[in-house]
């Protein structure tokens, strides 16, 4: 599955309505579908069009989903410079970091997937593909 | 999605009906926020209806909660499905916010 959305965040729950309808039909557990899939992809989305695209009407947002037997791979591309996963270290359930209202997303993704990676396609842009094995 | 307003005496009762997301999560934070200035202090946010979370949602209710207490106010949270309640253990927003079992044990905690 592959498909193209604006830079808008109301265009969000659609590509991940779809995403999770894959990963029902897959008989993924109930709960990867219900939290895993669409919070880590709903993050990877709103990442991708208020940071990496910065809400630019004129740039998209490119998702694949690969829905398999044994795993899934999601990958969110924008057309932005890209950031590096390793310097985004802040723990936000630190107790100093507890009452910020951001700086959970990343970790939410992290924590709700089985790998988190970023990579630079050949054109241009950004890419983050999170891969989640079935338990 | 949507949220729905009501009020049990003097506590403001919010049904967050489908996501709490970054599309929507502004929509929630004024409507509280009106009741605030209107000089309601007593928050109750139901998720029996709620689909999933974001960290934007969660975000806003970490926002929210700071601004009740600044205001002398309070702000309880209801009907956390497990998944729900797995994303503020993992955030451990679980030890910031007062969470009940269910809509009549919130009311009652105020």
């Amino acid at each position: 599955m592959e498909l193209a959305i604006p830079s808008d965040v109301q265009a969000i729950e659609r590509v991940v309505d779809a995403v999770v309808e894959r990963c029902v039909a897959a008989e993924y557990p109930r709960r990867l579908c219900a939290l895993n899939v669409p919070v880590a992809l709903t993050e990877a989305l709103a990442n991708a069009i208020l940071r990496g695209n910065r809400g630019a009407a004129d740039k998209q947002v490119r998702v694949r989903a690969c829905v398999q037997a044994d795993q899934l791979v999601l990958e969110v591309e924008d057309e932005g410079a890209g950031f590096d996963l390793a310097e985004c270290t802040a723990d936000p359930t630190e107790a100093s970091h507890l009452e910020l209202e951001g700086g959970r997303g990343l970790f939410l993704m992290s924590r709700l997937m089985d790998r988190v990676e970023r990579y630079a396609p050949e054109t241009r842009g950004n890419v983050v593909r999170m891969t989640l094995h079935r338990p | 999605m949507s949220f729905a307003m009501q009020r049990q005496g003097e506590i403001v009762v919010v049904d967050v009906e489908g996501q709490l997301i970054v599309g929507n999560r502004q929509e929630l934070k004024q409507k509280v926020l009106d009741e605030l200035e209107r000089g309601e202090r007593k928050f109750l946010i139901d998720f029996s209806r709620t689909g999933y979370i974001d960290s934007s949602g969660l975000g806003v209710l970490v926002s929210l909660s700071k601004k009740i207490r600044e205001q002398g106010g309070e702000l309880r949270l209801a009907n956390l499905n497990d998944d729900l309640k797995t994303l503020f253990e993992l955030t451990k927003l679980d030890t910031l916010f007062q969470i009940a079992d269910t809509r009549e044990r919130a009311l009652e905690s105020f």
